[in-house]
């Protein structure tokens, strides 16, 4: 028994600790990676990032050199602080507050004092440096944008934030990332891949040297260029009809689904958001809720399609063989069901598929949306037929493309009616509006745009996509393959004639120009606003979907215009004349440019929140812009011109 | 039993190679510990591998001494080796150089040379000598005194030279005592007090209390046979709750500010979270370092010379008290685990041979080395892996130092050399 104390006693520890080594070494390292140990600094080489060209090879995003004036606290010696923060043009107590900061982060660890320095206030710095122990400058690439166009389209970049950090461990605090348009979507393309230095590091923070000799280190691999399918001439004409506007223009190559124009109004400097004020402008347009310069119209703003949409309802009607080319329906005035109306203009009657499209007749669709629906016994199967149809055009979901943001649209199923009536209990009578594109349909412009082009092409069309080379690389092969639609190829024929007369003798005859076969359709959309918790109409908004040439068609466009009114005062004289920019170079009807120039409809947008009661649509009147700001404007489009 | 052309010596090969081992696998780690950058002269006497490599050398040489000596040298000079170890423990007040704020080093030339680690094997020579004396019975009183006398002496004159860690070794006799027949009480008394003192600091005085009182009178109730007096479970409860108040009070006056916060740490009493990151940036410094250093070993470890957080210096005294927090590292979980096993057969083997000595003085003596073994292994590696508080002891033949190395040596070498002699004691 006494020989035993001692003896089970030894057992009894060396177990103990071989289970705490256990579970220490075993069970508590099973994540340790000796590479993120604390005790190994990771020095970051950045690759240069990808310069952005459009379609023409001009150079749109490059680099510039900024300066970041950087401090390690613990080697900061007493220094004449006035001096200092003049030369840095900062307060004293924004010294101070930034050193404490520094400091309570690591008195032995570099922190940025002051980032981007603009290129005179490094000349005039670099000179006294050497004066100021503990600070020094460090050179750093940042983006400078060559056009002050396409702010939407090519996007920005900025320090990535922490939940990216936790998701995706190539990004390190204080890394850059592209924060929209192109920048973000190709951003793992532009950004190269860092390289990465394990360096040893002792217990005070000092260097030992490399870990494992550098076996682990990789150098950075620089970013590759990308060439994008915008036409910066096109696109900078764009921005400039969109002056004093809100909306988007979306031009498209219907031959290969390239996005030639992307313009969305209000729009803003892309320089904004470069450097040392990125952070303060940003937050100024984000927090701009009346004007919303960061909401890119021309991607994600959903609204019901109007009368464009009438084209797919006839290519339906057509691929149905419910209604012929040359079958006649009457309009009153209007196509009148149940106990409801729904009204039209004045116009020839009755109308044949050529006559309905061009004059845009809302009795004539709607006969055609019934032939359609009554084709089948139940108006579920023939709902979701005709729904099934819609999709094809790539209307209500997203188009599945390369542009950073995006909104789904909306096309009805019967389960669509089934929530809203009960399932069974509901006709075609019931959903009449999307006749005429007002119903529960909802798109956005570049879904029209593509809508155009679908056309165009007689029934197919490619992803709507901005990328149009990269280097070394080849682009998405969902981009170079054509998607069809449910229609055949001949039933595009009347339609496209019906919207080439549109111009020729239709509602946008007066925005015709010569020389070019423009087939295109006028549109309108009914809104609302919440104003004081009571729903109040506001002017219309003017839609207008084209391609031309009417044979193999180089572009295809939609444009929108919030609260423009009728299809053709602004959006049809915006798509002819981007049409026209765009194959002549050179525009013919400077009429319609004036007017375009010259309209503003600020006044228009101000209305909801002038508390005051205000006129709508007809009882509009135009305001003109003052004669100085017009010239202003005269001038940069001969600026655009002479490139 | 004896053939005739039997060598007179035999020495346990068992314990050398063992010893070798650890020494051999110390150096190996002391390496790695102390160096900065590449390792060019062996031999540079700047660096801790280069000295600790001259102690080693030297070691071999007192092993060969001590081994050619006789046996009974040991036994006949035991008092006077004692003597002369209080003689330079007391010493120290006069000529002592203070290092790390203990007073308990001389300085010779460059050298220092510790002599409370020469005083361990000195003390269990002579607690060895007084025990096998034929008129010595450890189950009387006075014989109890003048054993716990022997070692209070140099324990006390440590203590005074503030080397709290080293006294606490001195324990290490109770557990010779007790083979030796020191009756079960104490056995009983000792557990009872360390589980009282930790229970009065972790949940305070009265619930101790409380508990204590239940299980005293519980046991007074279950096992009453005759009609015994309440007086003794009241005596115990009272000394127990004396004692609970006496702890609590040494724990916040008696104890210094490191040594209450060690305590604090261990039993976690600390709630305060702004004092606990104080303590985490001091006390607990080193602990923490060590424990990260040994868990980021993972089961193979990273390899001699590739630990980045020994290479970095993180863990600190790192080539002394705090190396086995390399082994963890380089080494993993293979090697920690190696090294624990050797120090287990090495302090079982010892109790083994003891037990087989014909000679009270070489079975006291063995168990005196197996039971500072035992202690110094469990303290030094339980501290550095977070089991046990922190105190600063070294881990036996492994630790830097030449002091320590060689006592160490000299204290399990007259055991080899005792133990190699049995076959002639009949």
């Amino acid at each position: 028994m006494r020989k035993l104390l001692l003896l089970s006693l030894v057992i009894i520890v060396g177990i103990a600790f071989i289970s705490r080594l256990y579970y220490l070494q075993v069970y508590e390292s099973k994540t340790y990676n000796p590479l993120e140990d604390t005790a190994i600094r990771k020095e970051f080489t950045y690759p240069k990032r990808g310069y952005v060209y459009d379609r023409n090879g001009e150079l749109l995003v490059a680099n510039q050199p900024s300066y970041d004036v950087m401090v390690i606290p613990r080697e900061v010696e007493p220094l004449d602080t006035l001096e200092f923060c003049s030369l840095l043009k900062i307060t004293k107590q924004d010294f101070i507050k930034t050193y404490n900061k520094a400091k309570n982060y690591s008195p032995r660890l570099p922190y940025v004092f002051l980032s981007n320095l603009s290129k005179d206030d490094y000349a005039v710095l670099q000179e006294k440096m050497r004066k100021y122990d503990g600070f020094y400058i460090q050179k750093r690439s940042i983006r400078t944008y060559r056009k002050t166009i396409g702010a939407n389209v090519l996007g920005d970049i900025g320090e990535v934030n922490q939940v990216i950090i936790n998701r995706d461990a190539y990004y390190a605090k204080g890394d850059l990332i592209g924060k929209q348009g192109v920048e973000k979507t190709y951003e793992k393309t532009l950004r190269g891949i860092k390289g990465i230095k394990f360096i040893q590091k002792d217990i005070f923070n000092r260097e030992i040297g490399p870990y494992q000799g550098g076996a682990n280190d990789t150098i950075a691999k620089p970013g590759k260029d990308i060439t994008i399918t915008i036409d910066s001439k096109l696109q900078e004409y764009g921005e400039l009809l969109m002056t004093n506007k809100r909306g988007g223009i979306i031009a498209i190559e219907p031959s290969s689904g390239e996005i030639l124009a992307m313009v969305s109004g209000p729009t803003y400097n892309p320089n904004l958001l470069v450097g040392r004020d990125r952070s303060k402008n940003f937050t100024k347009l984000y927090n701009d809720s009346l004007s919303q310069p960061l909401f890119d119209r021309g991607l994600q703003a959903m609204y019901p399609p109007g009368s464009p949409f009438k084209t797919i309802n006839a290519l339906i009607a057509l691929q149905e063989g419910v209604v012929s080319p040359n079958e006649k329906f009457s309009c009153a005035l209007g196509y009148k069901y149940g106990n409801r109306k729904m009204g039209c203009h004045v116009h020839r009657s009755p109308a044949n598929m050529n006559l309905g499209i061009y004059e845009s007749c809302n009795a004539y669709f709607a006969n055609v949306y019934r032939r359609i629906m009554d084709k089948y016994d139940s108006s579920e199967k023939a709902m979701n037929n005709w729904s099934n149809h819609v999709k094809s055009f790539g209307l209500g979901n997203y188009l599945n493309n390369d542009l950073s943001v995006g909104q789904p649209g909306k096309v009805p199923t019967s389960k669509t009616y089934d929530r809203a009536y009960g399932k069974g209990k509901w006709y075609t009578t019931f959903s009449m509006s999307n006749a005429i594109g007002q119903g529960e349909v909802l798109a956005t412009p570049i879904q029209l745009a593509n809508l155009a082009a679908t056309i165009g092409n007689r029934g197919f069309y490619y992803t709507p996509h901005i990328i149009k080379q990269i280097e070394d690389d080849t682009i998405p092969s969902k981009f170079t393959t054509p998607k069809y639609t449910t229609i055949d190829k001949q039933h595009f024929e009347p339609v496209v004639q019906g919207m080439f007369d549109v111009y020729n003798k239709g509602t946008a005859k007066y925005v015709k120009v010569p020389g070019i076969e423009i087939c295109g359709k006028t549109g309108t959309a009914e809104n609302f606003a919440i104003i004081d918790s009571v729903k109040t109409q506001l002017t219309d908004h003017s839609i207008f979907v084209a391609f031309a040439p009417k044979d193999n068609p180089k572009i295809a466009i939609a444009v929108f215009i919030e609260n423009g009114y009728f299809g053709s005062r602004f959006a049809g004289k915006m798509a002819s004349l981007m049409i026209e920019k765009y194959l002549k170079n050179e525009i013919s009807r400077t009429d319609l440019e004036n007017f375009v120039l010259k309209h503003s409809l600020e006044h228009e947008y101000q209305k909801p929140y002038s508390g005051e009661p205000f006129k709508i649509n007809r009882e509009t009147t135009l305001e003109i812009i003052p004669e100085e700001e017009f010239e202003a404007l005269k001038y940069l489009k001969a600026k655009i011109d002479s490139k | 039993m004896i053939r005739e052309n039997q060598k007179r010596y035999r020495f346990d090969w068992i314990i050398i190679i063992v010893y070798l081992l650890l020494v051999g696998f110390g150096y190996i780690n002391i390496m790695s510990a102390s160096h900065t950058g590449e390792i060019t002269n062996y031999f540079d006497m700047s660096q801790s591998y280069g000295k600790q490599l001259v102690f080693i050398g030297l070691s071999i040489i007192i092993i060969i001494l001590i081994l050619s000596f006789e046996a009974k040298f040991y036994e006949r000079f035991s008092s006077i080796i004692y003597i002369v170890a209080i003689l330079s423990l007391l010493g120290l007040f006069i000529f002592g150089k203070d290092i790390n704020g203990a007073r308990s080093w001389y300085g010779i030339g460059s050298m220092t040379i510790q002599p409370s680690e020469f005083a361990k094997f000195a003390t269990a020579l002579a607690v060895a000598k007084h025990i096998s004396d034929i008129q010595t019975n450890l189950k009387t009183i006075k014989d109890q005194l003048k054993a716990v006398a022997l070692i209070f002496l140099p324990a006390l004159l440590i203590l005074l030279q503030n080397d709290a860690g080293s006294t606490l070794v001195y324990g290490a006799f109770f557990f010779v005592f007790y083979r030796e027949g020191l009756q079960q009480i104490y056995v009983l008394i000792g557990f009872s007090l360390i589980f009282l003192t930790v229970l009065a600091l972790k949940l305070g005085i009265t619930i101790t209390v409380l508990s204590t009182a239940i299980i005293v009178f519980g046991l007074y109730f279950l096992k009453r046979k005759k009609r015994a007096t309440l007086l003794q479970p009241i005596a115990i409860l009272l000394i127990a709750t004396v004692f609970a108040y006496g702890v609590k009070l040494f724990y916040n006056h008696g104890l210094k500010p490191h040594q209450q916060n060690r305590i604090s740490l261990w039993l976690r009493l600390e709630k305060d979270p702004a004092k606990l990151e104080l303590m985490k940036k001091r006390e607990a410094y080193n602990l923490i370092q060590s424990e990260e250093a040994i868990s980021s070993g993972g089961f193979f470890g990273k390899g001699f010379m590739q630990g980045i957080r020994t290479t970095g210096k993180f863990v600190p005294e790192q080539d002394t008290d705090y190396i086995f927090s390399t082994v963890g590292e380089e080494w993993g979980f293979l090697g920690s685990s190696f090294v624990v096993i050797l120090f287990m057969i090495l302090i079982v083997r010892i109790l083994y041979l003891s037990e087989q000595q014909k000679s009270q003085f070489s079975r006291v003596y063995g168990y005196g080395v197996a039971s500072i073994l035992f202690v110094h292994f469990t303290i030094n590696i339980g501290m550095v892996m977070g089991l046990i508080p922190t105190v600063g002891i070294p881990l036996p033949f492994f630790s830097y130092g030449g002091s320590g190395l060689w006592s160490f040596t000299i204290l399990l070498f007259i055991f080899v050399k005792l133990d190699s002699n049995k076959i002639n004691e009949w």
